[in-house]
């Protein structure tokens, strides 16, 4: 396992699990994953940014099928990897599933959903996150 | 008197299913004596992605999302199941987590084979009752192992469903529930063994039969209740026709199980049986409908619940979240190669 894969993983849970941003409560802007500062207002912004959680409803941008998925996502080759617009503004890469490749389309009304990320082999840590699925 | 029960529910079923024809073609068994014999016409399979943590926290997100609570009311959390993620490390803390109700709560996972979820409903209804917290949510969720080639592996599926128990707006309320368990060698699984191993035919008769005939006789003394009082009945279904014959053997009607058996179209979801065969009920059932339930775990015991459904059942907005209905039959089916590869069958080194 890569050393310090556990602490970054654990300090990013509530972006991975529940798609918390922040917001600039100056501009009222929404950023995913949060930023420090809003780049538009800069230092007004500063103690103006709260935390806001994305209600995980958006659409697909883009997409690409991935046919020679890396080590850990080989099992489930191929899928779809889309660019996801998120109804709050802000844009995320993501997987996703529960979907007939030949059934994507840019457009997509998609929702989040819970899945399993990778693991570090049989021995380490499970990591969890969010992918997208369809949305009627 | 202070009604415990149920605020809200959800379930969730993997889109994935194989048909028990074709496992039965993978080894060589007539196709027709193995459906017919079990019950079973098909079965859930998780994909790779998805584990009882993923499960668990899609229900759980589905019983939140049909009422108003809010998570941080939620004072503990208890996942049974016999296929959790860790050996050592409680599920419910993931659970915990993506439904943002930590960190002040309770969390333990339970493991009882496929009652583990009915007895999380008894630890989350004792800890209201007694004012140690305002809502408990108790899970049931397996993707239950069945070594390739077993009998097991016909019925051995994935589900759970997650239930929200407190004392305000119950849209259930849980009149009585009773237990029966002894040590009865049946079925088990040992420490760091990846498949379990059973006692044949011994699991019907000594096992299953006699903890559900005497639970359930139990459980209908002690509320002074007879078969024809219910509306729907819900029993253990390791595989289609067992819950059948053991309802007849205790007076209920084919009629009044129908809505709560879903093993011969996904299969034994083990923890997430009963309690998905509760969901079902739910999401039909009408204020005044009275429901029997009684779950099985091998080892062995069961346990026992007498509820009725109230008039709030009509508030609760079920359309929220997916109805079990709807997650049978969102499907896909898959042969018994990628079934290997997603039940990771198939392990090289
Ligand atoms: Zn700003």
């Amino acid at each position: 396992m890569a050393e310090g894969a556990v602490p970054r993983f654990w300090r990013e849970i509530p972006q991975r699990y529940n798609l918390i941003g922040n917001k600039c409560n100056e501009c009222e802007k929404v950023f995913f994953p949060p930023r420090e500062s809003c780049p538009e207002c800069r230092r007004k912004s500063m103690g103006k940014m709260k935390d806001f959680k994305l209600s995980g409803e958006g659409e697909v941008l883009t997409y690409t099928i991935i046919y020679e998925a890396s080590e850990k996502f080989e099992g489930q080759a191929p899928y779809p990897l889309a660019i996801i617009q998120l109804k709050e503004g802000p844009k995320i890469t993501a997987q996703i599933v529960d979907c007939d490749i030949e059934d994507v389309k840019i457009g997509m009304k998609l929702k989040s959903t819970f899945r399993k990320i990778q693991d570090d082999g049989y021995v380490g840590a499970i990591y969890y996150g969010y992918k997208f699925k369809k949305r009627n | 008197m202070v009604n415990i029960g149920i605020v809200s529910y959800g379930a969730y079923i993997p889109r994935f299913r194989i048909k028990s024809s074709d496992i039965a073609k993978a080894w060589g068994k007539d196709p027709k004596t193995i459906t017919g014999g079990l019950g079973i016409i098909e079965k859930s399979v998780p994909s790779l992605d998805q584990d009882v943590a993923t499960i668990s926290v899609e229900s759980a997100r589905s019983a939140l999302s049909r009422c108003s609570i809010n998570p941080q009311d939620i004072g503990a959390i208890y996942v049974g199941s016999e296929s959790h993620p860790y050996a050592v490390k409680p599920t419910g803390t993931i659970v915990a987590e993506a439904v943002c109700a930590t960190p002040n709560l309770t969390v333990a996972d339970y493991e009882f084979a496929c009652k583990a979820g009915t007895a999380a409903i008894q630890t989350c209804m004792a800890l209201v009752k007694s004012d140690m917290i305002k809502y408990g949510v108790a899970i049931g969720a397996d993707t239950a192992q069945a070594a390739p080639g077993d009998a097991l592996e016909y019925a051995a599926s994935a589900g759970g469903a997650a239930f929200i128990i407190g004392k305000e707006n119950v849209i259930a309320t849980i009149n009585q529930t009773c237990s029966f368990t002894t040590d009865t060698p049946d079925f088990w699984r040992r420490e760091g063994r990846k498949y379990p191993a059973h006692g044949g035919r011994f699991t019907g008769a000594p096992a299953y039969f006699r903890h559900i005939t005497s639970n359930a006789k139990n459980l209908m003394e002690l509320t002074g209740t007879k078969p024809e009082d219910y509306t729907f009945a819900i029993f253990h279904q390791p595989n289609g026709k067992f819950p059948v014959r053991v309802a007849k053997m205790l007076g209920f009607t084919p009629e009044q199980v129908k809505q709560g058996l879903l093993c011969p179209v996904i299969g034994n979801t083990y923890s997430g049986a009963t309690m998905l065969g509760l969901a079902s009920v739910l999401d039909v059932a009408k204020p005044s409908d009275r429901v029997f339930l009684t779950s099985y775990g091998s080892g062995a015991g069961s346990d026992a619940f007498d509820i009725t459904i109230t008039d709030t059942i009509n508030q609760l907005e079920k359309k929220k979240a997916p109805l079990v209905s709807e997650l049978i039959d969102d499907k896909e089916y898959v042969d018994y190669a990628t079934y290997a590869k997603y039940r990771d069958l198939l392990y090289w080194e």
